[in-house]
């Protein structure tokens, strides 16, 4: 079948690194062509968010290297997988001059992803979901 | 990775697959946990035609059995596998091509 994990393109675009860069890295940006509205902390570390107004639906990341105009890259939330699930994927741009223009690459990574501990504890351990949670509920209100 | 991920994917897609196998799965999603007894008192399939999907089900690890009352056993959804199927369906739903297109038009735009 093959598990998709890495998702890999490359585009030439007809603008210089430093306008694609601040397409990708401020809110402004962001806001222009990715979410519809958007924020961003940027560095390492900061957080930023896109939201999609149709959808209802903001999705939440994490910076994790910003090398202007050069590298940028952020992690976010698997879609679809419940909020607490601590898996996320990497999205990185690495930005080249060419010509006049830039070589955008974006690869997103990780959707395979199933570290070993969090298997286990997913797939054994049997303790997620609703019949846990209305467990721990009548737990607290016997214990109350 | 795990070995298994893939194998985990395609338990779930291949239960997906079949009409009967998706309503049991639907069936224990929306109203919980159930014995073959309840599942055939809700769908318009034979106790014995349930019994053997859900044993097959419980076999790709996608149902669990447990204990019920009066020593009937229980199926319970689990709901790893079915997340791990999400994981293959998020990256088939990422439009990075659309996305670039996007940012494509939007660099055009601002320009002119």
């Amino acid at each position: 079948m093959g598990f998709p994990d890495r998702i890999e393109r490359t585009v030439e675009i007809a603008h210089q690194p430093a306008k694609v860069w601040a397409a990708l890295t401020t809110a402004e940006g962001l806001a222009a062509w990715f979410g519809n509205e958007a924020g961003i902390d940027l560095r390492p570390g900061g957080s930023a968010w896109m939201r999609w107004h149709e959808e209802g639906f903001t999705a939440d990341m994490r910076v994790e290297r910003v090398e202007e105009p050069k590298v940028f890259g952020f992690t976010w939330h698997i879609y679809g997988l419940p909020d607490q699930d601590p898996r996320r994927t990497y999205v990185e741009f690495t930005l080249e001059p060419a010509g006049e223009g830039t070589r955008l690459t974006v690869v997103e990574s990780g959707f395979a992803q199933l570290p070993e501990d969090a298997y286990k504890k997913a797939y054994e351990g049997n303790t997620n979901g609703w019949a846990s949670e209305l467990g721990e509920l009548v737990d607290y209100l016997d214990a109350a | 990775m795990p070995p298994d991920i893939e194998a985990i994917a395609e338990h779930v897609f291949t239960a997906l697959a079949d009409p009967t196998r998706r309503a049991i799965l639907a069936a224990l999603a929306q109203d919980g946990p159930a014995t073959a007894t309840d599942l055939a008192a809700r769908l318009p399939i034979t106790r014995q035609a349930i019994a053997k999907h859900l044993a097959l089900l419980a076999e790709a690890g996608l149902v669990r059995a447990e204990p019920g009352e009066r020593r009937r056993v229980r199926y319970r959804l689990r709901s790893a596998p079915m997340r791990v199927a999400q994981q293959f369906l998020a990256a088939l739903a990422r439009d990075w091509d659309s996305q670039l297109e996007a940012l494509k038009d939007h660099l055009d735009s601002a320009a002119s």
